[in-house]
């Protein structure tokens, strides 16, 4: 659509502190767009899993996000290694995160589960060496 | 429950937003893993956890939570209280241990998200 709004961010890699930035902002972008606060949670918790992911798994990436009449799409992209078997890391508790990322209270292995639950569609594109796109889009 | 009455069940520091104590709030979660507080996204409020860094307080922003309780002793820092204050979100923190804070808060009419989902 012609009058998409875009939002565009870049994640840092390095820095799993800031991660989070880029959802935190697009949550206030959109609460400044009047969308309805259930959407609005959806949107941002997906985003946020994203993004930590990039972090932690994928030295960052950027983050697109654009709001249509119908859609809110979230793309993530990322240069990381990608997923080899995508069907087991999106099962709920498949996590190859480290014990270091565990105490900081990531690695339950939910956070694809999660986006995939609160999303109205997600796809995963993904290749080893390569990088990882994930495509979500809720449903407005 | 009053976030006040948090307080005083669980022999609470306010640490910020003493302002908003006076709001209700109906449910919390206990974790210490950030993705199972991300599970469900029904109304909980009021977030305890032994961990202190960032992405709790992001955590409890997506989540539209009011209040995070530290237990164990466990301190934000600066920058943490900062955020926190940015979006009025109450922390306190407590000396007890998870399971005392989450029991003490569940008996006294604080219940979980179970009884939702
Ligand atoms: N952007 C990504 N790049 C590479 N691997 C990823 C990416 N996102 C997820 N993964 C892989 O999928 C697994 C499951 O992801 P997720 O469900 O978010 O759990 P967690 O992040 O807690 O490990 C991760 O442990 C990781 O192996
Ligand atoms: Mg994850």
């Amino acid at each position: 659509m012609s009058d998409a709004l875009v939002f565009h961010f870049d994640v840092d890699g390095e820095n799993f502190t800031s991660a989070g930035q880029a959802s935190t902002q697009v949550k206030k972008n959109l609460r400044q767009l009047g969308l309805p606060p259930d959407i609005i949670r959806r949107v941002s918790i997906a985003m946020y899993e994203g993004e930590i992911n990039m972090v932690i798994h994928a030295d960052g990436g950027t983050a697109d996000v654009s709001v249509t009449e119908d859609c809110v799409e979230i793309v993530l992209k990322d240069s990381g290694p990608g997923i080899p078997n995508v069907e087991q890391a999106m099962q709920e508790g498949f996590s190859t995160a480290t014990d270091s990322i565990r105490s900081l209270g990531f690695g339950a292995g939910m956070g694809l589960p999660n986006m995939k639950r609160y999303t109205d569609s997600m796809e995963i594109d993904t290749e080893i060496g390569v990088g990882t796109t994930i495509t979500m889009r809720v449903n407005l | 429950m009053k976030m006040s009455t948090i307080r005083d069940l669980l022999g609470a520091e306010v640490l910020c937003c003493e302002e908003n104590l006076d709001h209700d709030v109906f449910s919390a979660c206990g974790s210490d893993m950030m993705s199972d507080v991300l599970m469900y996204v029904k109304d909980q409020a009021v977030l305890l956890t032994g961990l202190t860094n960032p992405q709790v307080i992001r955590t409890a922003e997506m989540m539209d939570m009011r209040c995070i309780v530290f237990v164990r002793s466990k301190r934000p820092n600066e920058m943490m209280i900062s955020m926190a204050e940015d979006d009025g979100i109450v922390m306190m923190a407590t000396t007890m241990r998870m399971y005392d804070a989450c029991g003490t808060l569940y008996t006294n009419g604080l219940i979980g998200t179970a009884a939702h989902v």
